[in-house]
């Protein structure tokens, strides 16, 4: 009995919250390593052009919302989702047409795209602001929980509760259900093939007659659509303000470079290598120890190896151990 | 150094006096009109202004003088941004006195940087940091809202005669909630309880799941959560009812509020919280004409605001005179016994009786009565949430 409430706490607090933050990290990353492994940029405004992509998805779901048109138990977000994903692509598309395209025709350095992409993303950082203000947006309807603490405390007799709330489930069935697709895409179909030669080798894609506007057209819309799921389901599972979207520019960069720059698979990993280190080192263990250690060994302290606060510290800390030891990440990707 | 205070006070007095009029006396409403307590300040803001007309409309300040209100942002958060703006109001609309600032640190921070250099009058409705009690003043700054130390005190009280022994604090990181904490955890120990933990968070994040994860992990049977409506503290209970680490939250004047009902509804029923109010006085009057108004006056510090300003035009007739170093020393004067008591809504009966050099006791919305350092006593109403509604239990 001990034990088994000692895994609920932890899957409370820890397994279930790390791995839906894992996932939504998982797919920004995704996107990040599609832009490094065939832009060959590290693009710093992917954190905005989720908050873009979200924000779109907000609006309209507050359209939807004022219609009275809802998924029942769903939340509304997801019908608005691939709206906000067209008119994620529209930005994008734009800016690659309006700022990227010219920076690739003079074949410059992936230093001065890297520039460039930062003020793109200060651009658009102002542009959601602009649109939609700096506060929290609530857009969240539909069930809060899929089994409540309460429930789940009738339900099982144990003394520790669990709960999951329908936006965790969604977001870890929505990665799997992208992530599937994206792998079939890009592993079965022409136009994904043709994507990972030119990652491969530009020159010899380039001989062999892919055509590389082709090819980038694809991967930003790719991108667009990564990044505006990834930034619903994080505004769902959290709250949207744009703010807290630029700084997830670095969980999310951390777990691309941790599971290697380049390698889809590498940044899913990295996601949630970096989800969990983050919970798992800034959360405090005592209740877990109190079931599971006998009782006079029980610790008075909360067990807690560094405060919340520092929980981008850890991120940091990880990148940092990486590129030390291992600068192609975990699967191998590029050298950064 | 001294000479040029002087000076400078004298120029800031000659450029003030150049700007008003005769007829007219300007007076700043210093409010975090932007940032975390931004749904309150409107009201606050109407309040003092309320008190403001009806002095004007009476027409018996120092002969018929109009008062002027103009307002000014605090942000709350951003000193230096506070800092400039309250020059502003000194030197360039020449101000007489400030009712403001509302939050601990802004206010620190205009009172020494600005009102001090320049010699303005500074009443805060709200800024309520233990810290503020000792800051130099020069008799300049006084607050009709009670230091947190009392808050610590009551709100520790009401915890411990409802029962409940064990709590976990959080604290929104700056002076306020630093401050507030550390009365409270000081009080509760004194008073026979434990804190199993205090941990401050941030505001404006997205998730609090991992504060919470640590609280819980400590339990206790309520938490205490001493932040802004407005900012991270509904995302700290957000999280906890979520996880099911606490369903009874404890919480000070600057988590209740309107967004409180609305954002949880009867989900913290059995929650409770402690927010400046007296049963002496009647803040009803205010609160209707500000309602009135079109403006929404459920948050706290309305009736805290209107008695700063009528302070401040009261202590003016007292002194005869508009200028701040005449009129600080009659601050007290008016607010205190002994004298014929004024409640809100009777302003121009109070001027009347101190133009014929008669003394006054002003109770006004707040039951005002300043002590110390100039501070208010601190009455306070204990709420409690039922049906997801704030409801009154009673005065301490």
């Amino acid at each position: 009995m001990d034990f088994l409430n000692a895994l609920v706490v932890l899957s409370n607090f820890v397994l279930i919250p790390a791995v839906a933050y894992g996932s939504q990290l998982a797919l920004g990353a995704l996107g990040v390593t599609l832009i490094y492994g065939i832009l060959r940029f590290s693009n710093f405004a992917h954190g905005d052009t989720m908050a873009f992509g979200t924000m779109l998805v907000v609006l309209i779901t507050y359209l939807f919302q004022s219609w009275g048109i809802s998924l029942g138990p769903l939340p509304t977000a997801l019908l608005a989702l691939p709206f906000g994903i067209l008119g994620c692509m529209l930005l994008v598309l734009f800016t690659d047409r309006a700022v990227y395209r010219f920076y690739r025709q003079q074949k410059a350095k992936p230093v001065v795209l890297v520039i460039v992409s930062m003020g793109v993303m200060f651009i658009m950082n102002g542009l959601v602001r602009f649109i939609i203000g700096p506060n929290d947006q609530r857009f969240a309807d539909g069930e809060r929980f899929i089994i409540s603490v309460r429930e789940f405390k009738q339900l099982t007799g144990l003394s520790e509760g669990l709960a999951i709330r329908t936006t965790q489930g969604i977001t870890v069935v929505t990665a799997i259900i992208v992530v599937a697709l994206l792998f079939w895409f890009l592993n079965r179909t022409r136009t994904g093939k043709s994507m990972r030669a030119y990652s491969d080798n530009e020159d010899l894609a380039l001989l062999s007659g892919i055509n590389p506007e082709r090819v980038v057209l694809y991967t930003w819309l790719i991108v667009a659509a990564l990044a505006t799921v990834a930034g619903t389901l994080y505004g769902l599972d959290k709250t949207f303000k744009p703010f807290t979207y630029f700084q997830l520019l670095l969980p999310i960069f951390a777990a691309a470079i941790v599971g290697g720059l380049g390698n889809p698979l590498g940044a899913i990993a990295g996601g949630f290598v970096i989800a969990f280190s983050e919970v798992t080192i800034t959360y405090a263990w005592k209740k877990v120890l109190k079931y599971l250690l006998p009782e006079n060994l029980e610790p008075s302290s909360l067990m807690q190896l560094i405060s919340t606060d520092y929980k981008f510290a850890v991120s940091f800390a990880i990148l940092v151990i990486v590129l030390l030891f291992k600068p192609t990440g975990l699967f191998k990707g590029k050298s950064v | 150094m001294k000479k040029f205070l002087m000076a400078s006070a004298a120029t800031a007095l000659m450029a003030g006096g150049a700007m008003a009029d005769g007829h007219s006396v300007k007076l700043g409403v210093m409010l975090g009109f932007t940032g975390p307590i931004e749904s309150l300040t409107p009201a606050m803001a109407a309040g003092a202004e309320l008190a403001m007309s009806e002095v004007s409309e009476s027409g018996k300040l120092l002969g018929g003088k109009k008062v002027m209100p103009v307002r000014a942002d605090s942000t709350c958060v951003d000193s230096g941004a506070a800092a400039a703006a309250a020059e502003r109001l000194v030197t360039s609309d020449g101000v007489k006195g400030i009712m403001g600032a509302d939050c601990s640190g802004v206010t620190g921070a205009v009172l020494s940087n600005v009102a001090l250099p320049n010699g303005v009058v500074m009443i805060s409705p709200s800024a309520t940091s233990p810290a503020l009690s000792t800051a130099e003043d020069d008799g300049l700054f006084f607050r009709t809202a009670p230091s947190d130390e009392r808050q610590g005190q009551v709100l520790a009280q009401v915890l411990q005669e409802r029962g409940i022994s064990e709590v976990a604090v959080t604290y929104t990181n700056n002076d306020y909630g630093k401050g507030l904490a550390d009365s409270f955890s000081a009080a509760f120990v004194a008073a026979g309880g434990s804190i199993t933990a205090t941990t401050a968070h941030e505001d404006g994040k997205a998730d609090y799941s991992a504060e919470v994860g640590a609280l819980a992990a400590a339990g206790g049977d309520a938490l205490v959560v001493a932040g802004y409506v407005d900012q991270g503290g509904p995302g700290v209970i957000r999280a906890a009812l979520d996880t099911g680490a606490f369903d009874t939250f404890a919480l000070p004047d600057g988590m209740i509020g309107a967004a409180l009902e609305e954002t949880f509804g009867d989900e913290i029923d059995g929650s409770i919280g402690t927010v400046p109010g007296s049963d002496a006085a009647d803040a009803s009057m205010v609160v209707e004409k500000v309602t009135a108004m079109g403006v929404d006056a459920s948050g706290p510090y309305v009736g805290e605001s209107y008695d700063a300003a009528a302070l401040i035009m009261l202590a003016m007739q007292a002194a005869g005179s508009v200028e701040p170093g005449d009129y600080k020393a009659k601050v007290e004067m008016v607010a205190n016994a002994p004298g014929e008591k004024i409640y809100p809504g009777e302003l121009a009966k109070g001027l009347e009786i101190l133009a014929a050099g008669g003394d006054i006791d002003y109770v006004g919305a707040t039951a005002v009565e300043l002590i110390g350092p100039g501070e208010a006593a601190g009455g306070y109403r204990e709420i409690e949430l039922k049906g997801g509604k704030i409801e009154t239990v009673k005065f301490r």
